[in-house]
């Protein structure tokens, strides 16, 4: 079962990690990612590519369900404007054990931070800015290699 | 062979639109020929390519490297590297 939601609205972790409970696993895994809010940054608004982010997201997932022969995954990710200490993003994994459901995990986040289209901007005091892509992100992605 | 072409962040930002058609002569067979013929219809179109190690392509919405051909497209965006997550 692979579940994959791109929405404005914020989400329940435990809804989301709820569906992965009736899959007959015995681990379930799981990220959130948060707007830090240590560095002044007011709000925090996510673009997005519409149609091309949920296929990016779903073969990421697909990819992950195949490699670590998971039993479920679930990706609900937020876009538009967001405020320090909410919710961006949120992945879930379901495998028989755990080993599999916590690498499954992080090869998501870390696939989607590189592979997914979103594009963050920020909001210090009046001014905006895009977010910069990391040269730490491409270096985790390729760790799964 | 008309386009779509669709711009996100501040590649948009620098050209001003979101989208826009165009029709290729048969010259432009890569993205990069594209990026370099898109540069010169504006100054923002201009500011946008100005940097190409700052872009990056999907076509018909996969990823895809520059020097990857147009032929059969349908839809081609360019982006900043994504930060998303």
């Amino acid at each position: 079962m692979i579940s994959i939601t791109v929405q404005s609205a914020p989400f329940s972790v435990d809804m989301a990690l709820a569906s992965l409970e009736g899959l007959g696993g015995g681990a379930i895994a799981s990220f959130v990612g948060l707007v830090r809010g240590d560095d002044g940054v007011g709000q925090m608004t996510l673009e997005h590519y519409p149609g091309m982010t949920e296929t990016a997201l779903r073969q990421i997932a697909e990819e992950a369900a195949t490699r670590w022969s998971l039993l479920g995954a679930i990706v609900v990710h937020r876009v538009g404007p967001m405020r320090p200490g909410e919710r961006i993003v949120l992945v879930g994994t379901c495998a028989p054990h755990r080993r599999n459901a916590l690498d499954a995990c992080a090869y998501v986040i870390d696939q989607l931070k590189v592979a997914a289209p979103f594009w963050k901007r920020e909001r210090r005091g009046g001014e905006e800015r895009w977010v910069d892509a990391r040269d730490s992100d491409s270096g985790a992605a390729g760790r799964w290699r | 062979m008309v386009l779509t072409i669709v711009y996100f962040a501040w590649v948009r930002e620098r050209i001003g639109i979101d989208q826009e058609k165009v029709a290729l002569s048969p010259g432009i067979a890569s993205l990069r020929d594209l990026a370099a013929w898109l540069a010169t219809r504006s100054e923002g179109h201009r500011a946008a390519f100005e940097d190409m190690s700052r872009i990056r392509v999907a076509v018909d919405q996969e990823f895809a490297g520059l020097d990857a051909p147009i032929q059969g497209a349908r839809e081609i965006a360019f982006f900043p590297p994504v930060t998303g997550g």
